[in-house]
């Protein structure tokens, strides 16, 4: 198990590490990661931030397992995500995303989007009522349970897509520009709602974003540029 | 729950598209139902010909069709004298034809034969059979095709027949077919001093096995079979069973590519959709069962509704005079489920290249699309 000191100089387990990553596309051709490294604690929030296509989101993919790697070591909770006995496990239980368009299926209601992980990962309905009752009276959704996306607000979306993100408990939420479909109150309030859960929750964040102002509310901004990581600075 | 929430919401999404499919299973189950129904119905009623009050058929080996078989009454003289017989009857089978019906089943037969001693005679009665040589009785519905009642003048082939009498059954070959005196008919034929079988009663069914010995030790080039192993071996019937399956086969091969085509572009409509769900840790598996319960679904309500179509089509088909004893309503269970298999596995294929595209969906790619 790797601790690691922090700003308060705690000792706190590392959760997420990225050691000298390489990603490419199209055979090599395009270049996306070139040797990042960093590392993340236990309930730690950290904002990626840097231009569109400096490889943010592609960072966010590999911690979640969606892809792999052309070099170098990814790590989730000590273990290497290539080497993770099953990368299901890790998609149900160990991290949670939640993406610019909110990715909500349009046809179901707020509810039956929320479940979708609890059925995937097997969990009793009445613990997954009880998780969901928790989490829509936290984000103020309630009385919005039995609607349908399409008439939800997109403030409404994206705090659904938090709550399915939250629903397995798990120790790290991965955020993909989270609020950048909204507009600048409701990206506020939405960010202040996903702080909130992820302290209460001791959720480690990782959150890639382009508002300068969130990026500073989070414990660490770690600035990207063509592939790199070239700054982690503790914004608290 | 929700899984089964996501299998009709998905199909509820393009309501047109899976009700054209269900359509075409519909469709696919009512057409097979239908004909394997009539089929059977025809069998049936073929069986019902030679199983009148009988338990067994006698018959030249080796023939193709019973109506080139040639049994010389030398034979039935020796089955008479047999112990264990109960009866035998003589039957010779032809095809006659009158000026504007080219084919009428002709029965040769004699007046002991139960399709005469036991037959509801609308006109006329069992003891005038037989009589003369140019005696005719003809089944309800003949007698309806060929306007005739009983003390008229029919030509039948090349001759003038006399109608005797009118006959009800409820076998639709006998319905519709024609009843000579057994001498007549092998006169008609130029098949004197011959039958086409002799259907055989015997006074214990014990002695089943004994009698069929006999037959083969006694009279090699004959073969006596019990009525259902008749049924079941006999190669007119096979091919007829065999034609109504393949017919009935391939209208499901038609609606299983119905089903493959609805699933297809049900997979392409939502590559994003599924790939939501895998990062919401859908496995692979979880998401074919999912493609699969789909295909199921519509499938099942294409096997209902087909089974409904095709019951209400043989109820319609059942009143059509022409067809009169030749559908059977009551649909055989087996064939029921048959049929609903049937449907179930042509779903179940048709969602095979869906459900395997669908599994492939890498969640990172698919979340590019925009």
């Amino acid at each position: 198990m790797s601790l690691t000191l922090t700003q308060s100089g705690n000792p706190r387990r590392i959760v997420l590490s990225a050691e000298n990553v390489w990603k490419s596309y199209d055979d090599g051709a395009i270049a996306v990661l070139k040797g990042v490294s960093f590392e993340a604690v236990e309930g730690q929030t950290v904002a990626l931030c840097g231009p569109s296509g400096c490889g943010k989101s592609t960072l966010l993919h590999l911690f979640g397992g969606l892809d792999s790697p052309d070099k170098g070591h990814v790590a989730v909770n000590g273990t290497e995500i290539g080497r993770h006995r099953n990368l299901l496990h890790l998609l149900r239980h160990e991290v949670g995303f939640v993406f610019q368009l909110h990715n909500l299926i349009p046809d179901l209601t707020l509810e039956e989007n929320c479940l979708i992980p609890t059925v995937a990962a097997g969990i009793d309905r009445r613990t997954a009522h009880a998780r969901l009752r928790q989490l829509a009276d936290r984000t103020g959704l309630t009385h919005r349970l039995g609607q349908r996306i399409q008439k939800l607000s997109g403030g409404e979306r994206q705090r659904t897509a938090l709550c399915r993100a939250l629903m397995n408990k798990p120790k790290i939420l991965l955020a993909d520009e989270p609020t950048g479909s909204l507009d600048e109150a409701t990206s506020g309030l939405v960010f202040d709602l996903l702080r909130d859960l992820v302290v209460t929750e001791g959720v480690t964040l990782v959150m890639a974003t382009h508002d300068r102002g969130l990026a500073e509310r989070c414990d660490r901004i770690l600035e990207m540029h063509d592939g790199r990581v070239h700054e982690s600075v503790f914004a608290r | 729950m929700i899984f089964l929430t996501l299998i009709m919401t998905n199909l509820r999404r393009h309501r047109i598209r899976s009700l054209i499919s269900v359509a075409g299973i519909a469709f696919s189950v009512a057409a097979m139902l239908t004909v394997v129904t009539i089929l059977q119905g025809a069998i049936g009623m073929f069986s019902g010909i030679l199983s009148s009050d009988s338990q067994i058929i006698v018959f030249e080996r080796n023939v193709s069709d019973l109506f080139f078989s040639s049994v010389p009454a030398a034979a039935l003289n020796a089955i008479a004298g047999w112990p264990m017989l109960s009866h035998a009857d003589p039957v010779l089978f032809g095809i006659v034809s009158s000026a504007d019906h080219p084919i009428i089943t002709c029965f040769g037969v004699t007046a002991a034969d139960a399709r005469i001693r036991n037959a509801t005679w609308i006109q006329g009665d069992s003891s005038s059979f037989a009589q003369r040589s140019d005696d005719l009785v003809l089944g309800e519905r003949a007698a309806e095709f060929l306007g005739a009642k009983a003390g008229d003048y029919v030509p039948i082939g090349h001759g003038i027949f006399h109608v005797i009498g009118i006959l009800k059954t409820a076998n639709g070959f006998e319905d519709g077919g024609v009843f000579m005196p057994l001498g007549s008919a092998q006169s008609f034929f130029h098949k004197e001093g011959t039958s086409s079988v002799i259907t055989v009663k015997l006074r214990n069914k014990d002695d089943i096995a004994a009698f069929k010995t006999m037959v083969k030790a006694k009279l090699p080039n004959l073969v006596a079979l019990e009525d259902a192993e008749f049924t079941r071996s006999y190669s007119q019937f096979k091919i007829l069973k065999a034609t109504a399956w393949a017919v009935g086969g391939c209208g499901l091969v038609l609606g299983g590519l119905g089903v493959a085509n609805t699933m297809i572009m049900s997979v392409f409509t939502r590559i994003r959709e599924i790939a939501i769900l895998r990062v919401n840790g859908f496995s692979r598996l979880q998401i074919a069962v999912m493609i699969f319960g789909e295909s199921a679904v519509v499938s099942f309500l294409g096997a209902f509704s087909g089974l409904i179509t095709g019951a209400c089509l043989l109820l319609i088909l059942k009143q059509v005079p022409a067809l009169h004893g030749y559908v059977d309503v009551s649909i055989h269970p087996g064939v029921m489920l048959i049929v609903i298999l049937l449907a179930l596995a042509t779903g179940v294929a048709g969602a095979l290249y869906p459900a395997a595209y669908a599994m492939r969906i890498r969640a990172v790619e698919a979340l590019r699309f925009e």
